[in-house]
C-alpha cells in the first residue's frame, strides 16, 4: 500500500469526514434535548442522510485516487439507506402514534372514521374475532 | 496517509463516539420504548459510519463489507422492533 494520495485529495477526504462527524454530532444532541418524541423523531435523519452521503463520498473519493478505477461501490450504502431508512421511520411513527392513542394521550386522531384501527388494542380485538 | 488525514479521522472518530454516548443517554433515560428505539436506530447508523471511517483508515475494502452487513442487520432489528411496538407480536 505504497500508492501515495495527492495531499489536496487527502485535505477533501478530512474535511467530508469532519463535517460528517459534526452533523452526526448535531443529530446526537437534538436527539437527546428535544422533549417530545415526534420532534426526536427528525435529528437522526441528520446522521442518516447528510452524514452518510460526506462518510460514503469521502469513502469513494479516498478508495478512488487510492486504486486505479473509481471506486463507486460506498455509494451502494447511501441507496440503501435511502431504501431503509423511511420504512423504520414511518414504521416507528405509527407505533408511536398507535400507543398514544391506546394509552389515550394528545395523539392526533385517525383521519377518516373507516380508517383502519392499529395497535396493540386493536390487534387483540381482531385476533379475538 | 499524512498527519492531516490522520488526525481529522482521530478526531472524527471522537465525534461520533461522542455522538453515539448522547444516544446511550437517551437510550437509557428514554421515557417510552419508542424513544429507546429511535436511539438503538441512531445507534447502529453511527456504529456503520464508524466502519467506513476506519475503512479510510487502514485502506481496507473489508470494513465497508462489514457496513453493509450493520446496515442490514440494523433495519432488520429496527423493523422488527417497532412491528413488535405496533401490534404486539411480530408474526400473527
Amino acid at each position: 500500500m505504497n500508492v501515495a494520495v495527492p495531499l489536496w485529495i487527502q485535505g477533501v477526504v478530512a474535511l467530508l469526514l469532519l463535517g460528517g462527524g459534526v452533523l452526526a454530532l448535531t443529530g446526537a444532541i437534538g436527539l437527546l434535548r428535544y422533549g417530545d418524541f415526534f420532534r426526536r423523531m427528525h435529528p437522526p435523519a441528520l446522521a442518516t442522510t447528510l452524514s452518510a452521503a460526506c462518510v460514503t463520498l469521502a469513502s469513494s473519493i479516498h478508495f478512488s485516487a487510492l486504486e486505479q478505477p473509481f471506486a463507486l461501490y460506498p455509494l451502494l450504502i447511501n441507496a440503501l439507506l435511502a431504501i431503509t431508512t423511511p420504512v423504520t421511520t414511518v414504521l416507528l411513527a405509527r407505533a408511536a402514534l398507535a400507543r398514544g392513542r391506546d394509552a389515550s394521550a394528545d395523539v392526533p386522531p385517525p383521519l377518516a372514521a373507516n380508517e383502519p384501527p392499529s395497535g396493540r388494542r386493536a390487534a387483540v380485538a381482531s385476533r379475538q374475532r | 496517509m499524512s498527519a492531516l488525514l490522520a488526525a481529522a479521522i482521530v478526531v472524527t472518530l471522537g465525534l461520533y463516539s461522542l455522538a453515539m454516548t448522547l444516544a446511550v443517554v437517551r437510550l437509557l433515560r428514554g421515557p417510552q420504548a419508542q424513544d429507546r428505539v429511535l436511539a438503538l436506530d441512531f445507534l447502529y447508523i453511527n456504529a456503520m459510519l464508524i466502519m467506513l471511517v476506519l475503512g479510510i483508515r487502514f485502506s481496507s475494502g473489508m470494513y465497508f463489507v462489514a457496513a453493509l452487513l450493520i446496515a442490514l442487520f440494523g433495519f432488520v432489528g429496527s423493523a422488527a422492533l417497532a412491528k413488535f411496538l405496533l401490534r404486539g407480536e411480530l408474526i400473527e
